[in-house]
Formats: structure tokens, C-alpha cells, sequence
């Protein structure tokens, strides 16, 4: 805030709030007497229509003390903690800090239940129910709402239950595809192969997982596929895990396998992007996790 | 109260003032009996039923941290909040009829605060004596006696309250285990603290605050008077026959001196707990404990006149002369009668529904950022979670199945287990063929069913609504 305004307003701020405190004291003092006209003690000297008094019925002595109480607590609250202006109180408590505490009582109390298992490889975890138990509560606290609840995925989010992989489905490459994220990316080819060739190269792929296809266009289609996608879809469209090009030979699809879909992607390209946990979650939920995706495809 | 003709003079008046001590006298007689019952009746009842055991388990007890309430053979879950609510209307419905027929009941005799304060000062009383001697010590100056009687008293009173504070927390976590580790000393930072709030409470209100937080604290006597009415019982003072009031010697005709029944004994304040005089009418202080009737009964014996100069009666009463029979008779009228009837409803509708109860609670949710995806044979698939709440004490099998469209089915497996008292979500796929059953883009209503297999299953299912959608 500090660079939209002065320290004038820490002082207003700060004054208002002493005022005002102070202000509460010197307010109770005043309405803890009252004098009254008529030097009867029964009422409070109220009176309404015509004749109507109030009884005085006094509160005790230790009700105002605590009105008393709340206005010391608050002076030494505004000199423990930050409250007045911009002081930063004696204690020196922060949001963010109490925050990093709460996190570290966590990690402490929660810790030794993940690094159990962090010593046992994926495979064996994934046989274990206990293992298994917490991986699904972290996955479908964290993946499920683009994997879906039973991993199957969805258009564009890759299924993970098909043993089936983009990037390769060892145990380590599952942990570190969740520790960094992915980024796959598929280049627009629409300008460069004009709308007929996108229709040959689509034509081609289709043919590739033995769906129907016009023979020309596949012909077509296939010199392009050996000029521009061989590069990293590969010579027998087997796809490249390590940059996380789809095999375009079987009959899994990501985005969709119907001519109006690849012609889409051929022309437009596509970017698929699975986040890096490895800050929100760490490396021993991350395992857990990786042994509940792996369990998945290896019931 | 018109001042406007006096002579105006200036006075200081304090709006607050020390509180003067309250030295209720002991007393006996019907309704001091009726108290007591009710002491030993929710004492039992709270310091006992921790202990009880039910199922191999404590029976009684309300586990936050796990979110699970167990009364003995019903284990209830946060989903069960409507009996609470449910709890809760009939407590207060009570009250309201308790309170239109005959005042503050509660406070007289099962408030905790009356209940806490009547045991604290009968030890008072075994330790310190009576009334008088109690203001006699109060007064004396410090000695040893002073100090040794003070000291006990004050011992037993936190004995006491931490027992009560124990007793507490014991329905809130384990009381054997608990029991186990005040012994050795190792009971949790948040046990502790609340054993020792509950006892400093007790200890508090019961020993120190007394009738302050009857008058301070509690709002139920402020707003009383709506839920009074001319019929309402309350504890009167006959002026009538009181007044005018005056000592006199036992063996006079004290009528035939204009006296009414009223010795001006003082009997009836000095036994109140709350130090008002019953005398001057209906008051906010009056907790309604009848104190002041067995104490003027008791005098009223020995002056040889009937009982009854204080006594429960009515406003409409005391007016025109209702014998006790016409007085109760109006107990039943139109105002209670309606509280009785929407009382009765509910708790018969309450008792229905705990009785039909099913253990079993299931929740479905379908998959939101998957909406709907095209699998192998050119089936439409939506994925569901289902949690499946198992709310009996012994593990159970659940078979699922779903309805609402044609030839729909579960892919995968149908079965789950769950164990005794737990949850589990079960991820799930429902595929139709969408072409085959000419559906158009859209959603269409299903309903799945969750029903208990295997031995002792018994009829117990649930069916909740959900939507498939296809597009």
C-alpha cells in the first residue's frame, strides 16, 4: 500500500484508533455516575409519559470492571500485535508466519504417515491398500477434476487407467511428469499445409489406426506426414514419449479421432499442460500419488 | 413516579455497585425435596453416563475429531444434524410450555446452575454452617479456624469442580483412556485446558457467581414475561392474607387485631438464593425454587395457620378466588394445549423417523469437468464418486445399481465394502449407447441404488438422484 499513499494515513489511522479506545474509558467513567435532579435514589430519573419511572437496578461493580478489562486488553494488544498504523507490534506476528507455523505443526504431525511409505518403491505400493487409500484421497482431491474420479480423463486429459502413455509409464517418470508438470505442445499447421493438405495429413492418420480413409488423400497425405510430422510423431507413428508425442498407430485418442477433430488439431495444433505439484504437494505425497496413477493401468 | 413538583435537589447516583452477598438459609420441606431429586437425578445421569459401555464401546460419547456421535446403539454423523435441530425445538418447545403452565421450572429445580449451586452450598453449609453462621465468619476477623474452614471448603468445591470438568471432557474423548492419563499426567494440551475450564466454571458460577448469573447472564429471565400469562403458576405472596403484616406473641387473637397472617419473619428472604423478597411481587430475580414456600410453611406451622401464604398460584387466581381445582383446570387451556399438541407431533414424527432410520447414507456426485466422454463400442460414459456412508457398527457389503434409462449400466465393478462406522468414495462409470438408444444431447434423470448384501442385511437401501448427461 505504501506506494499509493504517505505515512499520513498510518497516522490517521493510528490516531482514530487511540481516540477511540481512550475514548470508550472516558465514556464509561462518565456513565458509571449519573446525577440526578430530585435526590431520589429509586429511579434512574427517567421519566415517560407523564409518570412512568425506571427503576435503578445497578449492575455490580465487577460488570464494569471488565468494560475496564477489554479497553487494558486492547492497549496491549495494539502494542503486541500490529493494529496501530503501520506498527509491526512487539511480538512480531505475522500472517504468513503463523501460517508457516501451522504448516511445519502439519508437516510434523502429518509427516511420518507419508514418509512411511516414502522408503517402498511405486510398485510395491501400489499394491498396498493403505498406500493405495491415501493415493486416492490425493488424487481426487488434486487430478480428478481434469483425469475425472476413476482417472479415465476426459477430452484433452489424458486417461490413466489405459496403460497408455504420453510421456512413459514407469514409476519414475509418473513421479516426475506429476513433480514438474508437462507441456504438450502440438505446432498449428493449418497456414503452412493450406485447408486440402490438413485433409490429407488427417486422412493419412486415420488410416494409420485402420479407420476408414480416402485412399488418395492417404497417399497425399502420407509424403506430407514424411516431410513435417515423422519428426516427432516418428517413421512408423509410433510417437516420441520423451517429447510427449502421441502414438498415432492405436486407438487411443486425446482430443478426439473423428475427421472433423484431427483436421482441427492438424490445422490449429493443440497445448496440453499438466501443472507441477511438486510445491503444492511435495515429494511424499507425490510418490503416494504416483503409485495410485500406476495402480490405475496395472489392476 | 412524578418528581416534577419537588423541590430539585442534586443527587450522585452510582450505576454500578459492589454486589451484596447472598446468604441463602437452608431450608426442608416438599419442594426443597423436589430439588433434590432433581440433583440426584441429572448428577447420576451426567456423572454416570459417561461411564456406561455399550457394544464394547463407551456409550455415550461425541468424538468431534472424528465426526461421529455415538448414543448408545445409534451412531449419528455431521449428515445427522437434523436430529440436533430436531433436539433442539423440542428443548426449547419445553421450556415454553414448562414455563406458560407453571414459570421457571428449569431454573428452579434442573437449571445446571441452580443444580452446581445447591451441592456447592450444601458443602458450604457442612463446612461453614448456616446462614448466620456463615455471615457471622464472613465477619469475623482472620483466625485459624477462619482460614482452616475456608480453606476446606474452598478444597472440596475444586474437587468437586474438577470432577465435573473430567466428567465432561469424558464425553468428548474416551473417559477410561482419559481417566488413565490424568493419572499419569499426560493428558493432551486441549484436554487439559478444557478439564480445567469446565472445573474453573463450576467452581465460578457455582461457588462465587451464584444468583449474578441469574441475573446478569442468563436472558431467559428477560424474556419471561412473554411466555407468562394470567394463568401461569407463579410463586406468590397472598397479600390478602398476609397483610398487614407485623410480629406478634404466639398466643394472641391476632385477627381480632387487624393483623393479617404475615409474621414479618424474614423467613422467606433469608432462604431466598437470589435475595429478593417474595413479598413484593413477581420479580426477574425469581428463579422460581420455592424456597420461600417451605420456609413460610414451616413457620406457618408453628404459628398454627394453614400453609399457603406463598405458594404457587396465578394471577387470575389470586383475582377472583379460584379454589386450587378451577385454578388447575386452567392449566389445559388453549396455550398449552397448542404447545402439547406441536410437541406431542414432534417428538412422535422424531421418534418415526430415528425408529426408520436407515444406516446407510450416500452421496453422489457427478464428475463436473469431465462432462461426458466417448469409450470403445461408442458408448457414452459419465464418472460419478459416490460416497457411501456405513453408519452400522459391523463392516458391510453394498451392491450398486442404476435406473432411469434403457440398457444403462455400471462398468466395472458394483460391489463395494465398507467398514464398520467409516465412509468411502467409490469412483464410478455409467455407460449407455447413446445412438442405439436414440438420445439426443442432453441430460436425462437416473437414480442410482445402494442396497446392503449378505447375511443380516436386512432391507436396508438408499436411492438418490442424479443426471447423465450425453452429448
Amino acid at each position: 500500500m505504501s506506494q499509493f499513499s504517505s505515512s499520513f494515513w498510518d497516522f490517521y489511522i493510528a490516531v482514530i484508533t487511540l481516540v477511540s479506545v481512550v475514548a470508550c474509558g472516558v465514556f464509561l467513567k462518565m456513565q458509571s455516575v449519573r446525577k440526578v435532579a430530585g435526590g431520589t435514589t429509586e429511579t434512574t430519573g427517567h421519566t415517560w409519559d407523564e409518570d412512568l419511572g425506571e427503576y435503578n437496578n445497578p449492575l455490580p461493580r465487577w460488570w464494569m470492571w471488565l468494560f475496564y478489562i477489554t479497553i487494558v486488553f486492547s492497549l496491549v494488544y495494539l502494542v503486541l500485535y500490529p493494529g496501530l498504523g503501520s506498527w509491526k507490534g512487539l511480538l512480531g506476528w505475522t500472517e504468513v508466519g503463523q501460517l508457516k507455523q501451522e504448516n511445519a505443526r502439519a508437516e510434523a504431525l502429518y509427516g511420518p504417515i507419508y514418509d512411511k511409505f516414502a522408503a517402498q518403491d511405486v510398485v510395491a505400493l501400489a499394491k498396498s491398500p493403505d498406500a493405495l487409500a491415501i493415493g486416492q484421497k490425493l488424487f481426487l482431491n488434486n487430478c480428478a477434476q481434469c483425469h475425472a474420479s476413476d482417472g479415465g480423463g476426459s477430452r484433452g486429459f489424458p486417461n490413466l487407467t489405459d496403460n497408455d502413455w504420453l510421456y512413459g509409464g514407469a514409476p519414475t517418470t509418473i513421479e516426475q511428469t506429476i513433480t514438474n508438470g508437462r507441456n504438450g505442445v502440438m505446432p498449428p499447421w493449418g497456414p503452412v499445409l493450406g485447408a486440402e493438405g490438413v485433409k490429407d495429413v488427417a486422412h493419412y492418420v486415420m488410416s494409420l489406426s485402420g479407420g476408414a480413409a480416402d485412399s488418395i488423400r492417404v497417399a497425399r497425405g502420407r509424403e506430407t506426414y514424411a516431410k513435417i510430422c515423422i519428426a516427432c510423431h516418428g517413421p512408423e507413428a509410433k510417437g516420441n514419449p520423451a517429447l510427449g508425442a502421441p502414438n498415432l498407430s492405436d486407438k487411443t485418442w486425446l482430443y478426439g479421432g473423428g475427421e472433423p477433430t484431427i483436421v482441427e488439431t492438424v490445422t490449429k495444433g493443440r497445448n496440453g499442460h499438466m501443472p507441477a505439484w511438486k510445491d503444492i504437494l511435495g515429494p511424499a505425497k507425490i510418490h503416494l500419488l504416483a503409485a495410485y496413477v500406476y495402480s490405475l493401468s496395472h489392476r | 413516579m412524578n418528581i416534577g413538583n419537588h423541590v430539585v435537589e442534586s443527587a450522585e447516583q452510582s450505576l454500578y455497585e459492589v454486589r451484596q452477598k447472598v446468604y441463602p438459609r437452608a431450608v426442608r420441606g416438599w419442594f426443597a425435596a423436589w430439588r433434590w431429586a432433581l440433583v440426584w437425578a441429572t448428577q447420576l445421569v451426567f456423572y454416570g453416563g459417561a461411564w456406561l459401555t455399550w457394544n464394547g464401546r463407551q456409550a455415550l460419547l461425541f468424538e468431534i475429531a472424528q465426526r461421529k456421535f455415538y448414543i448408545f446403539g445409534l451412531v449419528f454423523w455431521p449428515q445427522d444434524i437434523i436430529y440436533l435441530t430436531v433436539l433442539l425445538v423440542i428443548a426449547a418447545l419445553s421450556l415454553f410450555l414448562f414455563t406458560a403452565i407453571a414459570g421457571r421450572l428449569w431454573c428452579g429445580y434442573a437449571c445446571p446452575q441452580t443444580v452446581y449451586t445447591e451441592i456447592f452450598l450444601w458443602v458450604e453449609k457442612l463446612i461453614e454452617g448456616d446462614r448466620t453462621k456463615r455471615i457471622r465468619l464472613d465477619r469475623s476477623a482472620l483466625s485459624l479456624e477462619k482460614v482452616l474452614r475456608k480453606s476446606a471448603k474452598h478444597a472440596v468445591w475444586i474437587a468437586l469442580a474438577l470432577w465435573t470438568g473430567f466428567t465432561f471432557v469424558g464425553y468428548f474423548t474416551p473417559i477410561r483412556d482419559l481417566w488413565r492419563e490424568v493419572w499419569s499426567a499426560s493428558t493432551g494440551p486441549w484436554a487439559t485446558f478444557w478439564i480445567l475450564f469446565y472445573g474453573f466454571a463450576t467452581y465460578g458460577n457455582a461457588g462465587w457467581m451464584r444468583e449474578q448469573v441469574c441475573k446478569y447472564m442468563c436472558p431467559y429471565a428477560r424474556f419471561q414475561s412473554a411466555m407468562f400469562d394470567r394463568d401461569t403458576l407463579i410463586i406468590t405472596y397472598d397479600p390478602e392474607r398476609g397483610e398487614p403484616r407485623g410480629p406478634r406473641a404466639r398466643n394472641i387473637d391476632f385477627r381480632a387485631r387487624g393483623l393479617g397472617d404475615c409474621v414479618d419473619c424474614g423467613i422467606c428472604v433469608q432462604v431466598c438464593p437470589t435475595g429478593i423478597d417474595i413479598r413484593k411481587g413477581l420479580q426477574y430475580e425469581c428463579i422460581g425454587c420455592a424456597a420461600c414456600i417451605d420456609g413460610c410453611n414451616q413457620v406457618m406451622d408453628k404459628m398454627g395457620t394453614p400453609h399457603g401464604l406463598i405458594r404457587y398460584s396465578t394471577e387470575h387466581a389470586l383475582e377472583n378466588k379460584l379454589d386450587r381445582a378451577q385454578m388447575f383446570r386452567r392449566v389445559f387451556r388453549p396455550r398449552s394445549l397448542i404447545y402439547m399438541a406441536i410437541l406431542a407431533g414432534i417428538v412422535v414424527a422424531a421418534g418415526v423417523s430415528l425408529a426408520l432410520r436407515v444406516p446407510l447414507k450416500v452421496d453422489v456426485i457427478r464428475d463436473r469437468a469431465a462432462i461426458a466422454r466417448e469409450v470403445a463400442g461408442g458408448e457414452i460414459e459419465n464418472v460419478y464418486r459416490l460416497q457411501i456412508i456405513n453408519t452400522t457398527e459391523q463392516s458391510q457389503h453394498y451392491e450398486i445399481s442404476v435406473s432411469g434409462l434403457h440398457e444403462i449400466h455400471i462398468a466395472g465393478p458394483a460391489e463395494v465394502e465398507v467398514g464398520p462406522a467409516s465412509s468411502r468414495v467409490l469412483p464410478l462409470e455409467l455407460r449407455v449407447h447413446a445412438e442405439r438408444e436414440h438420445l439426443t444431447p442432453g441430460a436425462y434423470r437416473i437414480e442410482f441404488e445402494v442396497r446392503a448384501i449378505g447375511e443380516g442385511a436386512g432391507k436396508v437401501k438408499v436411492e438418490e438422484k442424479s443426471v447423465f448427461i450425453v452429448r
